[in-house]
């Protein structure tokens, strides 16, 4: 099985913090990794590292097989210049915790903004690829609605499919659901639990233990940014080995 | 406490006091902008000197000046501004360094200084040259337009700046993140998904700045640049109708800015797309705090 995300010996600091310690981590093509743990435990940082948002001290990330955020020259790692940089994270793509559509531009608008402004496919095209996401996504009726009109539930969907709109190779959701209004959690994890059945690769950070129980092939548990423990759903959620992590599944539970 | 049981609550009537406090307000207000009209009225003007004047052809070219130097000096002073303010808040530490410079060196000394500098520029480099290429004499191209074009327009850069500069503070920074997960570089993402945004906070404040501006352009009479100022002062001179030809100067500032006025609130309602109360057609949404947390 090809590696789509891989994570070697990462390590991250925000100043004198030791946010990521020595974390690796791989994630095959189709396959639904689900990460858990408390707040505070370095899951975030690991997929704003993944996505290039924020940079690692030590180790390497590649998504596909690429270096993400470098070139290799001899036992150098080079930066990559922001252009680059930018074209390596069109493959990437990110659900944030608090949406961030583009307010100022319509849902339509707002999944054709990537395909045809920056990745300069034929706008025709997109558009009908856009509308046939937002079909999929339940939400045709609203292509010239604007963000403000919509629920949380309804944005988030959308920004899934502003995300799927570039093609990417892997989706990485930080915790997609944690803005909503419970209510409406469930509407996004089925539009999530559709596109990880369709075989889109996919890295979760959730608190949503019974999604992870549902839909993950793996559930990754991290504390004190490191990854403590890895498996099945079953190994992880109904009968945890860890007990770290059959104290944190018990608490949540 | 009182006893409302043997009352028949709905046959209390809520009364509505007199306002004397604002009836007497207001005829304060009366007296006092009747005084004002009445000493005027009375007071040595010749109003038809003002009827005369107002729309004379040289009156109406200072009002063109005016207007020009205003539109070009802001448009110097956007441009400029805006450029400062991305490199103010840029990663490279060459050009946050130029841009703090340069806010600190133009926002620092007044307007009026800067017009004579750039006026007097010959007395320093009779000739400017690029490297030794094009030499040109500075007396000829330092005309009064440039001259108060440059001085008005780079120091309104210099505020402009601080004023975009809060308006790309004010957008989320999750905006940036979700223009960089799309693949668009950060230069990109500024311009096309933060500045947009950021106009809705940027637009009150530079139209106070354009508002602004146009009296500023006042100064440039001083280097004989002719502005309305400029052109009512040559017409007084002449005739020693001071009073009168101020009047008429001060009613064009005033129709100018009353123009730029109701401009502006057009402007400020096409940058609130996608803002306020959802429009007509949409429904209302059980979640509005979530949806409104976005803004």
């Amino acid at each position: 099985m090809r590696s789509i995300l891989q994570a070697i010996h990462v390590q991250k600091y925000y100043g004198a913090f030791h946010a990521l310690k020595d974390v690796s981590l791989s994630v095959a093509r189709g396959e639904v990794v689900c990460i858990i743990g408390p707040s505070g435990s370095g899951k975030s940082t690991l997929l704003r590292c993944a996505s290039q948002l924020e940079s690692i001290d030590g180790g390497v990330i590649t998504v596909d097989g690429e270096i993400a955020g470098f070139h290799q020259s001899g036992d150098r790692l080079m930066p990559l210049s922001d252009l680059q940089v930018a074209r390596q994270r069109q493959n990437v793509g990110m659900v944030f915790q608090r949406f961030n559509l583009f307010p100022h531009r319509s849902v339509l608008e707002n999944l054709l903004e990537g395909p045809v402004r920056v990745q300069k496919r034929d706008t025709t095209e997109c558009r009908k690829e856009s509308m046939a996401l937002l079909e999929r996504v339940g939400l045709a009726t609203k292509a010239a609605a604007y963000p403000n009109e919509l629920s949380g539930g309804q944005q988030q969907r959308v920004a899934i499919a502003r995300a799927l709109a570039m093609r990417p190779k892997i989706i990485l959701f930080d915790e997609p659901t944690s803005a909503l209004d419970p209510e409406l959690v469930g509407e996004v994890l089925s539009v999530m639990k559709e596109l990880a059945q369709s075989g889109m690769t996919m890295v979760v950070v959730t608190h949503e233990i019974a999604f992870c129980r549902e839909v993950a092939d793996r559930v990754v548990f991290m504390d004190g940014g490191a990854i403590i423990a890895v498996g099945s759903p079953e190994d992880m959620i109904v009968r945890p080995q860890n007990p770290r992590v059959a104290n944190f599944i018990s608490a949540v539970l | 406490m009182q006893d409302l049981v043997n009352v028949d609550v709905r046959k209390l009537k809520i009364a509505r006091p007199i306002p004397y406090l604002q009836i007497a307000a207001s005829f304060v207000l009366f007296v006092f902008v009747a005084f004002i009209v009445h000493a005027f009225w009375v007071g040595a003007i010749e109003w038809h000197y003002v009827s005369d004047y107002l729309f004379s052809a040289p009156i109406l070219r200072g009002v063109w000046g005016t207007i020009v130097m205003t539109v070009c000096a802001m448009a110097m002073g956007i441009l400029l501004g805006t450029s400062i303010a991305v490199m103010r808040m840029s990663a490279n530490p060459a050009l946050r360094w130029a841009a703090t410079g340069y806010i600190w060196l133009f926002r620092g000394t007044p307007a009026l200084l800067q017009l004579l500098l750039w006026f007097n520029l010959a007395l320093i480099f009779p000739t400017i040259s690029l490297f030794g290429y094009f030499p040109v004499n500075t007396v000829r191209v330092m005309t009064p337009f440039v001259a108060a074009l440059l001085g008005l327009g780079i120091q309104q850069g210099a505020y402009t700046a601080e004023v975009v500069r809060s308006g790309i503070l004010s957008v989320d920074r999750g905006q940036m993140e979700a223009a960089q997960s799309i693949g668009m570089t950060k230069l990109r993402a500024v311009l096309t998904i933060v500045l947009p945004q950021a106009m809705r906070v940027i637009v009150p404040p530079i139209g106070n700045e354009t508002i602004g501006m146009v009296k500023l352009t006042s100064l440039a009479s001083v280097i004989q640049y002719s502005e309305v100022l400029r052109t009512v002062g040559d017409v007084y001179y002449a005739n020693s109708r001071v009073i009168e030809l101020l009047i008429v100067a001060g009613i064009w500032y005033m129709v100018i800015v009353t123009i730029l006025s109701i401009g502006q609130s057009y402007i400020e309602k096409y940058f609130s797309k996608g803002w306020g109360h959802p429009t007509q057609g949409a429904k209302a949404l059980p979640d509005g705090p979530t949806a409104m947390g976005m803004a």
